[in-house]
């Protein structure tokens, strides 16, 4: 069973350093690729570093969430959504491990050195062939469309998490809880207004009409207790 | 998926927190379509301009979409050290250096006769020991028509041949260079420009600027080209054969290799690094830089040029790209033209076929 209640802070340090890369990428991707402007030569020189870093942070992340598990997914949480939640994150690391090393493994086929700056070369990993430079180009293409819209469903989820459930899940990568530990006395909970006042969504909605009345938000989670994410009190 | 959600999604009130998820997901993705050009159609984007290559001449499967007659040679550049002290590539430093090349003429047919343009151009990949490369394609005219894409996709556009006459317009090429005065050097070059009888006795220009960076950072802002040391059929008239280049270069090749000397020439303060219409002033200091030997040539469809996209930005360390803005839309459109040969290739689904009709 897995009791922590948020991701530690290395991966959340992982997730959003990597978070902004990845958009960033994708925004370089595509605009280097249409462009014809001196932003074509400066968006390549900077798409092949940033690749590389993509690559192995997105090894080290791999071995920081296999040695820390992720905090589960609420209890309620519908089976379609978790599987949806799962299948999403499982695919996210095989693009983000996948996308650099078909880059790498096109520009190899296409003969191309592959320079990460003036100087820097790396050396091929797969061998001259047109054939397989075209395939593998184009499957840079279709996974970087695939990456853009796992991501954009992947933020949509957060942003639900974060603004319709409210359940905790968008906040266990934005800041540490305070878990209860087994056996242990439970520390005393951090000045909820305070916690709430952090995140970036509005505490509650008391102020608008036809809202439910203000209610700390965990409270509203019916099983607040086993697996939750959160601390209860 | 309704009835899936849990009781906070349906909860009363969240009309505007959907809204603002949606308008997030929206935004971003319109922001991606925005940069990719898919929401302006009137920008030039590599692809549009390969599409107009290929309205201008067909499209030839597998074939370049530019240049696309021409042939494999193979050779080294000998190099004499004399431009060390400004680049400190490799290429540069005295010794040797493997060279794989292509001859070719302007155009996107493969069949085009060889008198059908009065230009040459030789592409050139030095490979250095530590791996670095640097790739060139040279044009045999002194300058370049144009200084900027839009204009030359202009240009293009000019050209494209009228479906009644299978030529270009004629009014439209006028209006063209009429709104176009910075190809007055050119055309005053192309006015007594002759389809030469050789690829051997022609002098091949970079057009474009770049950068010699030295060991110490210096830069230096240069325009190179290949200067034949065959002279002899210079003002040799042009078979009235199709296809004579090919066979000219193989019976030369079969006596002796053909030598080439690279001459840089270094820019002033003040000459023009972003205007390929605008020569230089002839007394800028050259340096000769070595000899480029060619000892063999190959045809083009099993040559070992055939598969070598020549993007004029695969640039050693020591040779930089200059801020000329022919530069990057050369690289852009050589990318889309090579994944595209390349996809044809692969037979890739959705790529144009070779097929009898359009293979003469």
């Amino acid at each position: 069973m897995n009791t922590a209640t948020s991701f530690t802070l290395t991966a959340r340090v992982l997730h959003w350093l990597m978070a902004a890369l990845i958009l960033a990428m994708l925004f370089i991707g595509v605009g280097m690729v249409a462009s014809v402007s001196a932003r074509h030569d400066w968006l390549l020189r900077l798409h092949k570093p940033l690749g590389i870093a993509i690559l192995i942070l997105a090894v080290v992340r791999l071995a920081v969430r296999l040695r820390h598990p992720p905090p589960a997914l609420p209890a309620d949480l519908p089976a379609m959504q978790k599987l949806a939640a799962h299948a999403s994150h499982w695919l996210l690391y095989v693009l983000m491990l996948a996308m650099p090393l078909i880059g790498w493994a096109m520009l190899s086929a296409g003969g191309y050195p592959v320079m990460l700056s003036g100087s820097l070369r790396l050396p091929p990993i797969f061998p001259t062939n047109p054939v397989a430079y075209a395939i593998l180009r184009h499957l840079h293409g279709w996974f970087a469309l695939l990456l853009l819209l796992t991501f954009l469903a992947h933020m949509g989820a957060a942003l639900y998490h974060g603004l319709i459930r409210r359940d905790g899940v968008l906040s266990s990568m934005i800041r540490r809880h305070v878990a209860p530990l087994p056996g242990e006395p439970e520390p005393i909970p951090r000045d909820k207004a305070a916690i709430e006042n952090a995140t970036p969504t509005p505490p509650n909605d008391a102020a608008e009409p036809g809202t439910v009345p203000a209610e700390p938000d965990e409270a509203t989670a019916p099983s607040a207790s086993v697996g939750s994410p959160l601390p209860t009190i | 998926m309704q009835a899936e959600l849990s009781a906070p999604a349906r909860r009363p009130g969240n009309a505007w927190r959907w809204t603002l998820i949606a308008a997030v997901v929206a935004l971003v993705a319109a922001t991606l379509g925005y940069v990719g050009g898919w929401l302006t159609p009137q920008r030039l984007t590599a692809q549009r301009m390969v599409n107009q290559l290929q309205r201008n001449a067909g499209t030839f499967a597998g074939y370049r979409r530019n240049h696309a007659k021409g042939v494999c040679v193979s050779g080294h550049f000998d190099s004499n050290g004399q431009a060390q002290a400004y680049s400190q590539a490799q290429v540069f430093a005295p010794g040797r250096t493997p060279v794989v090349g292509r001859f070719a003429i302007p155009g996107g047919n493969p069949y085009a006769p060889d008198s059908s343009v009065p230009i040459r151009s030789m592409a050139l990949r030095f490979t250095q020991v530590n791996g670095q490369q640097w790739r060139t394609g040279m044009n045999s005219m002194p300058v370049f028509p144009v200084a900027t894409p839009q204009a030359f996709y202009a240009q293009l556009q000019a050209q494209q041949p009228d479906p009644a006459t299978g030529k270009p317009d004629p009014a439209k090429l006028k209006a063209f260079f009429a709104a176009h005065p910075e190809t007055a050097p050119f055309r005053a070059w192309a006015s007594t420009a002759k389809p030469s009888a050789s690829f051997a006795t022609e002098t091949y220009y970079s057009l474009d600027a770049f950068e010699l960076i030295a060991a110490g950072g210096k830069r230096q802002p240069v325009r190179w080209r290949m200067v034949p040391e065959a002279t002899d059929a210079a003002g040799a008239v042009a078979p009235a054969a199709p296809d004579y280049l090919d066979a000219d270069l193989g019976q030369r090749l079969a006596r002796a290799p053909l030598r080439w000397h690279l001459l840089l020439t270094l820019a002033a303060p003040g000459d023009p690094t972003a205007d390929a219409t605008r020569a230089w002033p002839a007394d800028r200091p050259t340096i000769d830089a070595g000899t480029l030997v060619l000892d063999r040539t190959e045809p083009q469809q099993s040559g070992p040029c055939r598969d070598i996209n020549y993007d004029p930005l695969v640039l050693p360390a020591g040779i930089k790209a200059s801020d000329d803005p022919l530069l990057p839309a050369r690289s852009a459109v050589y990318a889309d033209s090579y994944l595209r040969r390349t996809s044809e290739e692969a037979h890739l689904p959705g790529t144009a076929r070779s097929t009898p009709e359009n293979a003469r």
